[in-house]
């Protein structure tokens, strides 16, 4: 595959000639931490971060977004009607997005894009980007992402990869869409040996992941004797239902509709939701089918390490980037539930609890 | 601080052994540096994982709401005054607990620390008043006095206020202490400034309510902000709905609020909310002569009728 040098003297350039085709994301300062956001005009992507505090999912997926428009206003011709909301599916690209949040994005296309049910913003947002990645040459010590079916320098899911050699990038053609994207920037000089270089790189990246999980026992576990071990409540004791694991979460899908609606006018909205709410399975009725805590955590569990593993048959509903490890208020870890689950005997329970 | 986990293990086992608790709430070591897990242990054997040390800034008061059992619960200062407003609030009964108080030399403010330094922390410990931090290619020792979290700095009540049992030998409290500096400041702006003041503080907010959830006050079953029918506020991250659930939240925790960090410390992008609550704290301080939970004969200003209040501020 093509590899493209790029001086990084050229690099304000190229971006400033991209951005004329197309609206550009990328990771920026804000205060303390970097989030992923849309960038202002002229302003970089700032690569001097590990990773987003957020992840890039909002770039498809906004916390909220708006679907329809509607008026209540009797006058109006149209009243009580959903209308589109407009929308802005002009040609985006994600520069320096990481290889775990682009994975991610596979992974969430399984649930938004299916033979049944089809997402209209989510498809319409995801293809009408390009990803630009960079490759991680220092991962964190909660990346688990090689044993999580992804790497520092995973290549699913990006149009380019990019790494850091320096004094330049070397940005890897992954597809026909990265492809025009380079030669829209005016990069167009391949490297010496630049597979080579890249693989060099990668291998040092990996050799600095420290943490893993196992999964290979998972998708043998029965899912009852599962969900009824006796480790949930200790392991859901601390938890807040804060939902952060969630939020920050790239493999997170799930969302809400909601109205609001300003005198007579009002939209109606898609926006991000969550199992450890109270709220997330409350009955019309009253009545809460995971009303405690720790049946909202083991869903969260339950539904990353085993429900999607045996439904979709490609892994676990994580790509490994740490976020939840780092941000959750109470340290509750998913590499030590994963292996909980993984290594569960339920022979071996029933003698210790006797 | 060794000598208090092994003495919250000692009277742990005992209590257990003993049978005069259930459980015993308290922390575990965490999986990162500078995080402790609060956890709780049933069996005697169990209380090995206990520890303390100063990342257990979580309150466990807000793990002992409207729970059945009886509880030893480990109490630092800030933790024995939530309990306090607990029990006066019936969130849980006196003769349920049996309180393992921890006179408490402050907590390190994780957040403050992390930013002194430019790669990834890999380990903190601790040892006679210092932090000794390493990354991948440097060791640092700090003084643990400057990187207090901020309640804990100001915090002139690091003993605990009601206690069955005790951790240690209680500690001297900090005096001459100017507590509300940062509110002053505040206070001083013009109304614009505040209110570009708090447009910034809380830009970064996400609505993920982890302040609200680790707070022990804000126990309602279904908060304001979940509320449906009527929708009293939006649920995106729009501006003034946000602004609307913080400032409501911390009207609710007025004169109950013990500054104990709890909602600052948990927030997943480092939001100090806390001036909000500590605004109010100072105004009960100052128009009540009030701190929320130094004793269990007095119900909060804001929650009895005195026909002698002074009411200065309607003047
Ligand atoms: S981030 Fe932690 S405390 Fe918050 S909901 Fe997730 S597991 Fe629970
Ligand atoms: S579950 Fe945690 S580690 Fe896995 S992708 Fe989500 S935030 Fe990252
Ligand atoms: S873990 Fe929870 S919030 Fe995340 S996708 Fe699964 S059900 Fe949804
Ligand atoms: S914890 Fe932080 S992000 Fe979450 S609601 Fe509170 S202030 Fe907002």
């Amino acid at each position: 595959m093509k590899v493209i040098k790029i001086d990084k003297k050229d690099w304000a350039d190229g971006l400033a000639k991209l951005s004329g085709g197309y609206r550009l994301f990328g990771p920026v300062k804000d205060k303390e931490f970097h989030n992923f956001k849309e960038l202002d005009n002229g302003e970089l992507p700032d690569f001097d971060f590990s990773n987003t505090k957020l992840s890039a999912k909002s770039m498809v997926f906004p916390q909220a977004e708006a679907m329809f428009k509607y008026s209540l206003d009797e006058n109006e011709a149209d009243h009580h009607i959903m209308k589109e909301a407009e929308k802005d599916y002009s040609p985006r690209a994600a520069i320096g997005i990481r290889p775990c949040d682009a994975a991610a994005f596979l992974l969430v296309k399984k649930n938004f894009d299916t033979p049944e049910y089809k997402d209209p913003y989510w498809i319409n947002a995801y293809e009408a980007s390009v990803f630009v990645g960079l490759a991680c040459n220092n991962p964190c010590s909660t990346c688990f992402c090689t044993s999580a079916g992804c790497g520092p320098f995973h290549e699913d899911g990006l149009d380019v990869l990019l790494a850091d050699a320096g004094d330049y990038f070397l940005a890897k053609v992954i597809t026909d869409k990265g492809e025009k994207l380079l030669q829209a920037a005016g990069w167009n000089t391949e490297a010496d040996a630049g597979e080579d270089q890249i693989e060099t790189l990668k291998k040092e990246a990996e050799a600095k992941i420290t943490a893993s999980v196992n999964t290979d026992g998972l998708k043998d576990k029965i899912t009852t004797e599962l969900y009824d071990a006796p480790f949930w409540e200790d392991v859901a004791f601390a938890c807040l239902n804060c939902g952060t694991c969630t939020y920050v979460c790239p493999t997170c899908w799930c969302f809400d509709i909601q109205d609001e609606t300003h005198g007579t006018s009002g939209i109606r909205m898609k926006t991000w939701d969550s199992c450890m709410y109270p709220l997330f399975t409350l009955h019309g009725s009253g009545h809460n089918p995971r009303g405690t805590k720790v049946h909202r955590v083991r869903q969260r569990f339950m539904h990353k390490l085993k429900y999607y593993v045996d439904k979709y048959g490609d892994g676990i509903q994580c790509v490994g980037c740490g976020r939840c490890i780092r941000l959750c208020p109470v340290n509750i870890d998913i590499r030590k539930v994963c292996e909980l689950m993984n290594s569960y005997e339920p022979a071996d329970a029933a003698c210790q609890v006797a | 601080m060794v000598g208090y986990t092994d003495k919250i293990r000692e009277i742990s086992e005992r209590l257990l052994k003993e049978g005069t608790v259930d459980m015993v709430i308290g922390f575990r070591q965490g999986s990162m540096p500078m995080m402790n897990e609060p956890c709780f242990a049933k069996r005697p054997e169990d209380v090995e994982k206990l520890t303390w040390d100063s990342n257990c800034g979580i309150n466990l008061a807000n793990y002992l709401t409207d729970r059945k059992e009886k509880i030893g619960v480990i109490a630092k200062g800030c933790d024995s005054r939530n309990i306090v407003t607990h029990i006066i609030e019936n969130k849980i009964k006196r003769d349920q607990l049996v309180i393992i108080g921890v006179p408490c030399k402050g907590m390190i403010d994780r957040r403050k620390i992390t930013s002194m330094f430019e790669t990834e922390i890999l380990s903190v410990a601790e040892e006679d008043g210092k932090v000794i931090v390493k990354t991948g290619d440097a060791e640092k020792i700090l003084e643990k006095e400057e990187v207090l979290q901020k309640n804990c700095a100001v915090c002139i009540h690091r003993n605990p206020v009601i206690y069955d049992e005790l951790a240690a030998d209680l500690v001297e409290e900090q005096k001459d202490i100017d507590r509300y500096a940062d509110i002053r400041e505040i206070e001083a702006m013009s109304p614009e400034d505040k209110w570009n003041y708090f447009d910034d503080l809380l830009s970064a907010c996400v609505r993920c309510y982890a302040c609200r959830n680790a707070c022990p006050l804000c126990y309602c079953p279904t908060c304001f902000v979940d509320e449906s029918q009527p929708q009293w506020v939006g649920k995106t991250t729009d501006p003034i709905d946000t602004k609307t659930f913080h400032f409501l939240r911390a009207y609710h925790c007025a004169g109950r609020c013990t500054d104990c960090g709890a909602c600052e410390r948990a927030c997943p992008v480092g939001i100090n909310m806390r001036t909000l609550t500590k605004k109010l704290e100072k105004d009960c301080f100052e128009y009540y002569g009030w701190e929320a939970g130094l004793t269990l004969d007095a119900r909060p200003p804001l929650d009895a009728y005195k026909p002698d209040d002074p009411e200065d501020f309607i003047k």
